[in-house]
């Protein structure tokens, strides 16, 4: 039985059944729940709902046979990475993650079109139909991917916050996994060497329940996940994945801990996956009812929506943007299905970038 | 009765040491533990202590002596209530470096007969009348690593032993005191763990030289290597870089058994998007390695621990750097071809000399590069001779020798004029035992037969 995110806590649950661990090392600043000006609520309701709307036409998409392979929605867990990256520094800090990316990206500001024209497989794609949805890069972003290989882009995480500290470039790196990835040995490889080594690095464990259909307390023997960086010594946040003031409260929290040169810190983010892992889940591990109720209780849309409403911005506002971002998921979706495929000789590009 | 010391072996490898210094002189009283010379070895530099006790009775090889062979007396203690008179002098012989392969060959190897001068072909990279200083492959490894960290801050080296204890074969010796802790850096024993930072910094912008105590232990983070390094170009459409060298030795050793002894040129040579490169002898280290460093791509460098303490000439030139992707002829000939790399190119080598002296004239390739492969100079030659044969420190199956075979027959079809030969080390893991080890790897013998048999000969 999946454990229901924590809907109201925005600071760090607490364990009742295991105490804290006694120490007396500096720990980061209890997070407090971001204060977001009406604007910036209204700016992460557009993010989010873009990445609902997105998702929801890709899995359109994919049914239709215009998207091939794998194909991972971010339905659920919208609040997650607009939350954690709203908080970053564009300029100088990088993001990594797994292969569920699409909404990391479309967080980042990149053209929902380039990736849906990924998705599709085309030439206008923005790894030029060549990676498709699980391996998707900005480097102009500082979006480093996209990674297919569950638990890779921690170790690749760490290398790009290694090159931060190298450079001396004042930018942090933020590497997304989920729960599942969590029990990969290279991350605790990763750990190891970046509290060795004080590399500015924010680890994020994006906790959907569901590893594949293995669900946590089914695979995880401390299935308090932000407390597996402790042998480290790495501090670790449990932060409501589904409202997306806590989250950015605790990527503040993150930030400020990691900025100030005292090494790595792991956030668990508690979100939950509407869809199926792929789309090619049969979703026999859990029950309609149980996906169901978080989608009444818990969803991180309608709670913004609710606090945007509390903030004095009208329904017909509201309304405004449904609109405008179902127009611009219907371009991006227009765009993807017409742009062509790549060139045929565009098979023998880019294997290596010299000629020998 | 003088008890005799020996120059110790300190190392699988170790054929002979530098005595550097002695901690104790004639007419010292020793007991066991006591340390009593500093003996450099081809991977770090020992302390030799003293098993028994008694007095000193003679030093017979003077500290700062090189080329100590192994077994050679070094010095003599006499037991308790002996004279401590000197030793009947056993003279040191302090061997020349000589390029002897490290692995003795079999007793029933033919003695090669009278070797004729090899006729090396000179790299076409190399002006004529060059100056070359001599070198060895782990100097010169070392030296282009130096060369290329000076020119440029964004390439750092990590791995295990790499800084403070100077290298496990003693390839980093030195870097640490140029460059610093910021830029040789030791690891945790975390392979995949460092193989995928080393990725990411990569993609992050620096140019991290990652090395592996031996490729053995890379297969903990070949996902790093083929996933992460090899597809990124690509699966970005050309967006994201990955340039970063992967280094290390590759290949048997020497009585290190089955997990230690493994050539992983034909996994790595079969993947897209990687550079592979296994150089013989030192100017090819040096000109190889600070090409792969300043490659654009991700390259996968395989060296040879026998090969590490070999010496050769090297260009005395300011930025000695070789193109990627070329083979060379180390040795012209009408007859036969014989193709290999890295340790293989020696025993080539040594094969052609042999056989020579029979009449027979084989052209020695060595490939350098085994990805991409330099088909066209292989066909070239194939063309000339007419036979090939591929010499492989490696198993047959699923071999670089198997992919030059398909080459020819695809390719050269019309100039064979005998089936392509692989001679590759017997498909078994690698044994402990003395013997059973030597019957397991390729050897001159082996390749001499070979040839015969191509040039109907046999």
């Amino acid at each position: 039985m999946a454990k229901e995110p924590a809907r109201k806590t925005a600071a760090p649950k607490k364990t009742a059944s295991t105490p804290a661990p006694a120490t007396n090392r500096e720990q980061p600043s209890e997070p407090a729940p971001y204060q977001a000006t009406p604007e910036e609520l209204e700016k992460f309701y557009r993010e989010m709902l873009l990445i609902r709307r997105f998702e929801e036409k890709a899995g359109q998409l994919y049914g239709l046979g215009l998207i091939g392979g794998f194909c991972h929605l971010y339905i659920g867990q919208e609040a997650v990475a607009v939350g954690l990256q709203s908080a970053l520094d564009g300029d100088k800090d990088s993001v990594i993650t797994g292969y569920r990316d699409h909404g990391h990206m479309l967080a980042y500001g990149i053209d929902p079109k380039v990736i849906m024209a990924e998705l599709t497989g085309r030439a206008a794609g923005i790894s030029r139909g060549k990676g498709g949805s699980m391996h998707m890069f900005s480097v102009e972003h500082k979006f480093y991917g996209g990674h297919g290989i569950v638990g890779a882009q921690v170790s690749l995480g760490t290398g790009l916050a290694f090159a931060h500290k190298y450079r001396g470039d004042g930018g942090v790196a933020m590497a997304y996994f989920g729960d599942g990835a969590a029990n990969q040995g290279q991350v605790y490889e990763s750990f190891n060497m970046a509290e060795l080594w004080k590399l500015p690095i924010i680890f994020v464990i994006e906790n959907n329940q569901y590893a594949m259909g293995t669900s946590v307390n089914r695979s995880s023997a401390e299935d308090q996940l932000y407390r597996r960086g402790e042998s480290f010594r790495i501090p670790g946040m449990q932060v409501d994945g589904m409202d997306v003031l806590a989250v950015r409260g605790a990527a503040e929290a993150a930030l400020e801990w990691v900025r100030a040169g005292k090494g790595p810190i792991l956030l668990e983010l508690k979100t939950y996956r509407y869809r199926g892992h792929s789309m090619s889940d049969p979703a026999k591990y859990r029950s309609r009812e149980e996906v169901q109720a978080v989608r009444d209780k818990s969803d991180a849309i309608e709670h913004l929506k609710k606090l945007m409403l509390d903030a004095g911005i009208t329904e017909d506002k509201v309304k405004d943007i449904d609109k405008e971002i179902r127009q611009i998921v219907s371009d991006a979706a227009d765009f993807a299905e017409s742009a062509p495929e790549p060139e045929l000789h565009e098979l023998y590009t880019d294997v290596l970038v010299e000629q020998y | 009765m003088a008890i005799e010391l020996k120059m110790p072996a300190l190392s699988p490898t170790m054929e002979e040491g530098t005595l550097a210094k002695w901690l104790v002189k004639e007419g010292d009283t020793v007991k066991s533990g006591d340390i009593l010379a500093e003996i450099e070895t081809d991977k770090a530099t020992m302390e030799y202590e003293a098993i028994d006790e008694g007095t000193i009775a003679s030093i017979l090889v003077p500290e700062g002596t090189d080329n100590v062979k192994v077994g050679t007396v070094i010095a003599t203690i006499a037991g308790e209530g002996e004279e401590a008179a000197p030793a009947p002098a056993a003279t040191p012989t302090p061997a020349p470096a000589a390029e002897v392969p490290p692995v003795p060959a079999p007793a029933a190897a033919p003695a090669p007969a009278a070797p004729a001068p090899a006729v090396r072909a000179a790299d076409p990279s190399i002006p004529e009348g060059t100056a070359t200083v001599k070198l060895t492959v782990r100097e010169a490894l070392r030296d282009a690593m130096a060369e290329e960290m000076r020119a440029d801050d964004r390439i750092f080296v990590m791995g295990e032993e790499v800084a403070e204890y100077q290298g496990a074969y003693k390839v980093t010796q030195g870097l640490l005191d140029e460059f610093g802790a910021r830029r040789v850096i030791d690891t945790p024993i975390t392979e995949y763990g460092f193989a995928g930072l080393g990725t990411g910094a990569a993609m992050g912008g620096l140019k991290p030289i990652i090395e592996f105590m031996t490729f053995n232990f890379a297969m903990q983070a070949i996902d790093h290597i083929i996933n992460s390094a090899a597809k990124t170009n690509y699966m970005s459409g050309g967006q994201m870089r990955c340039p970063i060298v992967f280094r290390g030795p590759n290949g048997a050793a020497s009585r290190v058994a089955a997990q230690h002894s493994q050539n992983y040129a034909p996994w790595y040579a079969s993947v897209p998007g990687l550079i592979v490169i296994a150089p013989y002898d030192a100017a090819d280290a040096k000109g190889l390695l600070k090409a792969a460093i300043r490659s654009e791509d991700p390259v996968v460098f395989l060296e040879n621990e026998l090969l590490y303490g070999r010496s050769f000439d090297v260009p005395d030139v300011a930025d000695y750097v070789l193109p990627i992707g070329k083979a060379r002829v180390m040795r012209e000939g009408k007859d036969v071809t014989i193709v290999s790399y890295s340790i293989g190119v020696g025993l080539a080598l040594e094969a052609a000399d042999a056989l020579a002296g029979e009449g027979i004239e084989a052209e020695v390739i060595d490939l350098r590069t085994i990805r991409p492969l330099d088909i066209a100079t292989v066909l070239a030659s194939l063309k000339k001779t007419n036979r090939l044969v591929v010499v492989e420190e490696g198993w047959p199956t699923c071999s670089i020798a198997s992919e030059l075979a398909m080459v020819a027959m695809e390719q050269g079809f019309d100039d064979l004029d005998a089936p392509v030969v692989r001679v590759c080390n017997e498909d078994v893991p690698l044994p402990y035992a003395d013997n059973l080890e030597k019957a397991a790897l390729v050897d001159t013998p082996r390749v001499i037969a070979a040839v015969k048999a191509v040039c109907n000969r046999a």
